[in-house]
């Protein structure tokens, strides 16, 4: 936290964006046909330097999509993204591999984004020497420091993947994530499989090594109660686009877009009974074939003729709140 | 047929519809014998929703298979105990006689019905299928059945998905199929092993709120198998938490959630995120779960447990029963 104050005066805004994307677009062509899936259809939004910015959305809302956009691992079919006040496209193959040491990943399931032919040291070794840092004694140093970091002891250095549990996985992920002092992680699912005691040793260390080293969280996750444990502003995703996007407080208390409501009343176990829950009716549509209109319309129980017509914009509701939504047109 | 939690089974002159007594599982591997459940003890009464709780490697879906009969052998072994569904021990019957009961009385479903379901059928044959074994239809009968139960378990157009097959469906209409093949003979237990883990939230409250509704019209019987607290909340009027193999709180679920006594149930349910609680730290249980093979002295949990004390070190706490609280902790009282 330290760090990002300093940055912030430094820069003399609070609202110091170290990712920006504008209208960002991924299509995709579905497999064996001529049909393109928009996995991201038009996202703008900012991650300000030092916050956990959480993505919430079902399975095909495109939010690990989004993730990997703002890394540069799938090419956009439109917009950009902005990082560290660069235009990703623009940069050449050396100029995007150093910023990929700015920005890095962490994936959701530890077993398999690990070589299982290698052991933890090697494993951690490798970021130093694909960015041309040789000397052995100093990258043992900071393994060292980085293995004591995450929780985990020297022995297990020379592990192989498979002789550690899930939750001790996740942390040689978080580990390799941090090896080149990124600023930006992607955080894709990086709890989802792992059991619930596991989950909050695994979230109580994000937490504490963004306030030491100063990270930014792009933090996505299909699990509600997680980004509220964890999230400075949400985003919530439905079918390619960003719903409502606010500050955590402000969201969970007076969300205003119909599936943010939605989402947040089928949450299991939470408040009296089940009186009040909005059962969604039917399933998320198919994104190779997306309504028309606000995309949610088909679902939506309060939709209007005018939501199945027009993409409703994004309005800003409460100070920093915004809700892509048709119900508040004239309100504003 | 109502289940009322705070009616002891003596009152309500109900007969418990299974009662599993000092259940023992082992499985033999090549690292050594697991005991993958020690002496689990519990009832179901009709119409009750039992929710049992735990992480992976608590033993928790092992003992729903034991019920079904589905352990397998070798590696795995009821060594000892009883599984009593109306008087009957299951433990003794013969695969024939097994057969009879699975799909009939009880049904299970499965945490993920892509891998439950025959790719090779069509969904309306799969629920078919145990109607022709069970209830002695036609085909043709029992077509006409498999479309009225996927019309109850809420599939739309269910005419024209009857005729396909698996792959074409959804993950939630994958598992309203499975519901509705567990259902097809109106079982008087459903067994539910982490039915909605792998679907979305929006779609998980449909499928709850479908389980529910027919406990809540059938009277049926649910036994609950979850990692989800939230889940538990939802679902059941008693909860049993379990951790490795063995129960170590069980009590009535309003209960559990106020008043948690054994330090794991209170750590696991401190170490959950929840919106309806102010944000801080979360508790954490430090540690993992042990590995099964492992043996470990006195209380399994001590190793991670913050209250630990020389005598949980060296002997296994005895099972307290406080009224309808029960709890395997020397200091449960302390904590």
């Amino acid at each position: 936290m330290k760090r990002h104050e300093e940055q912030s005066s430094g820069n003399n805004t609070e609202r110091d964006p170290i990712v920006r994307a504008q209208d960002v677009r991924v299509t995709f062509r579905a497999p064996g046909s001529r049909d393109t899936v928009k996995a991201v259809d038009g996202v703008s939004l900012e991650v300000r330097r030092g916050e956990v910015f959480g993505v919430v959305g079902e399975s095909g809302c495109g939010k690990s999509t989004l993730g990997r956009a703002l890394l540069g691992l799938v090419p956009l079919s439109g917009g950009k993204v902005i990082a560290d006040g660069r235009d990703l496209s623009t940069l050449s193959a050396p100029q995007m591999k150093e910023m990929r040491r700015k920005i890095q990943i962490i994936f959701q399931d530890p077993s398999a984004c690990l070589n299982p032919r290698r052991t933890v040291r090697e494993i951690l070794t490798e970021p130093y020497l694909i960015h041309g840092i040789r000397d052995r004694k100093k990258i043992d140093e900071e393994i060292g420091k980085l293995i004591d970091a995450v929780g985990l002891a020297p022995y297990h250095l020379s592990r192989y993947p498979h002789e550690l549990s899930g939750g001790q996985k996740q942390r040689i992920g978080i580990a390799r994530a941090l090896t080149l002092h990124p600023e930006f992680i992607v955080c894709d699912e990086c709890v989802s499989a792992l059991d619930v005691s596991v989950q909050a040793q695994v979230l109580n260390l994000l937490m504490r090594l963004r306030g030491e080293m100063g990270l930014t969280y792009f933090f996505i996750s299909h699990n509600l109660n997680v980004i509220y444990q964890v999230s400075d502003r949400v985003a919530v995703m439905y079918l390619g686009r960003i719903v409502e996007i606010a500050p955590y407080r402000s969201l969970f208390e007076n969300h205003f877009h119909p599936y943010t409501e939605a989402l947040l009343s089928a949450i299991p176990g939470t408040g009296e009974g089940t009186k009040n829950r909005i059962i969604l009716q039917g399933e998320v549509p198919s994104p190779q074939n997306p309504p028309t209109g606000c995309h949610f319309h088909t679902r939506c129980p309060k939709a209007c003729p005018i939501c199945s017509k027009e993409v409703p914009g994004m309005r800003e509701i409460l100070p920093d709140h915004f809700a892509a939504c048709h119900l508040y047109d004239e309100k504003i | 047929m109502n289940y009322d939690p705070q009616k002891t089974p003596k009152d309500a002159q109900q007969k418990p519809i299974l009662e599993v007594r000092h259940l023992c599982v082992d499985f033999h591997t090549a690292e050594g014998t697991v005991h993958a459940i020690n002496d689990l003890s519990y009832t179901l009464m009709p119409g009750e929703k039992q929710g049992i709780v735990g992480e992976s490697g608590s033993g928790k879906s092992v003992s729903s298979l034991a019920i079904m009969g589905l352990i397998p052998n070798p590696p795995g072994e009821i060594v000892s105990g009883q599984i009593l569904f109306h008087g009957t021990d299951l433990t003794k019957l013969s695969d024939k006689e097994m057969n009879k009961i699975r799909g009939d009385k009880i049904s299970m479903i499965f945490q993920e019905p892509m891998t439950s379901l025959n790719p090779i059928l069509t969904c309306g044959s799969q629920i078919a299928e145990s109607l022709v074994l069970h209830r002695g239809m036609k085909k043709k009968e029992a077509l006409s059945e498999a479309l009225r139960l996927m019309q109850e378990v809420g599939i739309a157009s269910p005419e024209k998905r009857m005729k396909e097959y698996p792959h074409q469906l959804s993950g939630g209409m994958k598992q309203r199929v499975m519901i509705a093949m567990a259902l097809a003979c109106e079982p008087e237990i459903l067994i539910c092993d982490e039915p909605t883990t792998a679907l979305d939230v929006t779609i998980q409250a449909q499928i709850l709120d479908l389980i529910r509704k027919l406990n809540e019209e059938k009277g049926m019987s649910v036994l609950m198998i979850t990692h989800d607290f939230g889940v538990i909340r939802e679902i059941s009027d008693n909860v049993i938490v379990m951790y490795t193999g063995k129960v170590v709180e069980r009590a009535p679920a309003d209960v559990i959630f106020k008043e948690p006594l054994h330090p794991y149930t209170k750590g696991l349910i401190g170490s959950i995120p929840r919106i309806t609680k102010e944000r801080g730290r979360l508790e954490q249980i430090e540690g993992m779960v042990p590995n099964p093979t492992e043996k470990i002295e006195g209380c399994t949990f001590w190793p991670r447990c913050p209250y630990a004390t020389e005598q949980c070190r060296k002997a296994d706490p005895p099972t307290v029963i406080l009224g309808m609280h029960q709890v395997k902790c020397w200091r449960y009282g302390e904590a």
